[in-house]
């Protein structure tokens, strides 16, 4: 009888190791397809070429269109799907003597790291010119050495690590974790809260950046403000025990660095304990509206964002969006809009689609995107600035 | 301080009697069939899948939903045990339990086929205020979970100790091949506890959901695995054991969350298990069989 058990703990034992080892390994063999992958890809490029006179720029993107992310992915992919079809509309991109008309191939990576390589390596297949991605930064993360083997051209959207941009390939769209921390720390300051509380993944890097970044700016600035620094990982659905202790501390405001699908969970359960601190958040929090069973749990939270839905600058774009897929789009829709014309002006400015010339004009061009006046630096960092967003009434909208 | 310790074994008696539940299961058929159900967890994620399908698509009302899902749960519990696991009655426990990995793996891909990966925002149906006790705060759905669990508790050991298919269910699960000799009707004991175990799950399902309010294909794993170690943990094959076990596995993994490390409570829980097993192997309340050679 025993022996059964010993069987059964055995088998739980092993099962939970392989989970772990599994994605190290699909990392290393999918490294090594890459090279073989990207001779081939130059071949599939030239086939694909010349139709209806127009040669085809391929732009590659990957994100999560299923899983506990899909609404990221999904936004990015809409947005991108609306500036090529703009740009295609309006004659395609001109480079020197030939015109580009813009493809875009989106595979799903349920930001997860192993998927994102091997849907990194199906775009190298099938010969991507640029690639946009990835969408959440643990994916963009397993992705930014290959892409830098395969010579492609990399921006993510949304991937926010500060390690994401390390090759020179790399390119972000959006501001960095440490400075939404700042930014967020800075808001608690001007705001005259006593008592703050920090609830963060620590198994996830785009948390643990916010997170670093929030607590030594706010440390510098009065280090008794900081009362409670709860953490939990990646998949706990159960955050009573950590909310409890926030709530024991007497916190008046509760900074939650982490992905909505989480949020979703800590507002809900923080309304179950009868907690009444006011919500901060980053803009992982972006698409919570869609998430909780009732939008009252997350009225009067403030989190940070590069783009509002309703701001005029953006309605020409989001009339386009909401006729064509009858949602409103949040800042990641903008993002991946704002990197298909980030290529688009630096195919013209380098006057090629060499990898090297398109990353030589990333650092010469000014976007004037909807998520504000973009320049890059040769880090491949971005000079913007983000929004403070407030959710009041059920609605997303600006402070 | 005391208020916050209060809250923090409320919380950990909460989850403590949702591992015990889906623990009852676990320890319910190890006892009878002498095989270890990895699939029961899941059975958690099909009731869950199930309220929902009954209350938002469907439109039910509250209890008849709630029926449907037990009554769903208990059906699909007694068929996984009919074609997957009566074939192999007498295989080796390897292959049963290889059988079980994979129907436990059948039911998330197939709940993933029909609702994707993406998580379903689902609003619970249990409506109750919480309560203020001095300065402590008990929630509503924390009240549900605990009364709910107390008089599933106190029926099933009422069950299994003064009825008949009770007695019949204690005779299987001593001796197997006596108990036919006497005339008990082996395969509807084994049917019915499988149905019992899973009915169980179906109430985990939904107390579960209710207090998350979120569904997704995987939600039954974790609180599965949790569950079948408070199961060791209490001593496999024993009733209350499984309910102690439960219990105390919540209660460790919420203090040790509150007051030691969020990143060692697991590790913690598994150290506990493992201090036990080595001071008592059959686990806390479980029996020590004699082997005579």
């Amino acid at each position: 009888m025993k022996k059964v058990v010993s069987v059964g703990l055995a088998a739980v034992m092993a099962v939970s190791m392989a989970a772990c080892a599994g994605s190290d390994t699909s990392d290393t063999t999918a490294a090594a397809d890459t090279t073989a992958a990207a001779e081939e890809s130059g071949e599939q490029a030239a086939d694909a070429a010349d139709t209806e006179g127009m040669e085809e720029f391929l732009i590659g993107s990957t994100g999560p269109l299923t899983g506990a992310a899909a609404s990221y992915g999904t936004s990015v992919k809409q947005g991108e799907e609306i500036a090529i079809q703009e740009i295609n509309e309006a004659g395609g991109v001109q480079v020197g003597d030939t015109t580009y008309k813009l493809v875009l191939n989106f595979q799903d990576d349920e930001a997860k790291e192993d998927k994102a390589v091997t849907a990194f390596n199906t775009l190298v297949d099938a010969g991507m010119n640029a690639y946009v991605g990835a969408v959440t930064t643990g994916a963009c993360l397993a992705q930014t050495d290959l892409s830098y083997e395969a010579n492609i051209l990399q921006i993510t959207p949304s991937a926010s690590a500060e390690a994401v941009t390390a090759n020179p390939n790399v390119f972000r769209m959006c501001f960095t974790d440490p400075l939404q921390g700042e930014m967020i720390a800075q808001y608690v300051v001007d705001n005259g809260y006593e008592s703050v509380a920090v609830l963060w993944n620590n198994s996830d890097e785009y948390s643990a950046g916010i997170h670093d970044a929030f607590v030594e700016t706010l440390e510098a600035a009065d280090a008794s403000l900081l009362v409670a620094d709860e953490s939990f990982a990646t998949g706990d659905v159960d955050f009573n025990t950590q909310l409890t202790v926030i709530k024991n501390s007497g916190a008046k405001l509760l900074f939650v660095p982490a992905y909505y699908g989480d949020v979703a969970y800590i507002v809900q359960q923080a309304k179950d304990a009868g907690m009444e601190c006011d919500f901060v958040g980053s803009d992982g929090w972006d698409g919570v509206l869609g998430q909780v069973t009732d939008p009252a749990m997350v009225e009067g939270a403030v989190f940070l964002s590069p783009f509002l839905a309703t701001e005029d600058a953006a309605a020409d774009f989001v009339s386009k969006y909401e006729a064509a897929y009858g949602a409103t789009p949040d800042q990641f829709a903008a993002d991946g809009y704002d990197c298909v014309y980030a290529i688009k002006a630096a195919m013209e400015q380098a006057g090629s689609i060499e990898t090297e010339a398109l990353i030589q004009a990333m650092t010469e061009i000014t976007v004037d995107g909807l998520t504000g006046q973009v320049t890059f630096e040769e880090s491949g960092e971005p000079a913007k600035t983000a929004k403070y967003v407030q959710i009041v009434n059920g609605e997303y909208t600006a402070m | 301080m005391l208020t916050s310790i209060m809250e923090q074994l409320i919380n950990g008696l909460r989850t403590g009697s949702i591992y015990a539940l889906i623990a009852l299961g676990y320890t319910m058929v190890y006892g009878i069939a002498k095989m270890i159900n990895f699939a029961h967890g899941d059975i958690i994620m099909v009731g869950a899948y199930t309220l929902y399908i009954g209350i938002a698509l469907l439109h039910l009302p509250v209890l008849p939903a709630m029926l449907l899902t037990a009554v769903v749960c208990s059906v699909l519990g007694m068929l996984i045990e009919k074609i997957a696991y009566k074939p192999l009655r007498k295989a080796p426990p390897l292959a049963v339990l290889i059988t079980a990995i994979g129907m436990s793996y059948f039911l998330q891909s197939v709940a993933l086929l029909i609702f994707s990966s993406t998580p379903i925002p689902f609003k619970s149906v249990i409506e109750v205020e919480g309560i203020q006790v001095g300065t402590v705060n008990i929630s509503g759905i924390t009240i549900v979970t605990l009364a709910v669990t107390t008089v599933i508790m106190v029926g099933l050991t009422l069950f299994i100790n003064r009825t008949k298919a009770g007695s019949a269910m204690r005779a299987v699960s001593e001796d197997r091949g006596a108990a036919e000799l006497m005339g008990i009707n082996v395969n509807r004991t084994i049917s019915m506890t499988f149905a019992i175990g899973s009915a169980l799950a179906a109430v985990a399902g939904i107390l579960y959901i209710c207090q998350y309010q979120s569904l997704r294909p995987t939600l039954g794993a974790l609180p599965g695995i949790k569950a079948f170690v408070a199961a060791v943990l209490g001593g496999i094959g024993s009733v209350p054991g499984a309910m102690l076990g439960g219990i105390m596995l919540g209660l460790i993994e919420s203090l040790s969350k509150a007051y030691i490390s969020t990143e060692l409570a697991d590790a913690i829980v598994f150290g506990v298990l493992v201090v036990v097993l080595l001071v008592r192997p059959s686990g806390l309340l479980g029996k020590k069989k004699l082997v005579k050679v």
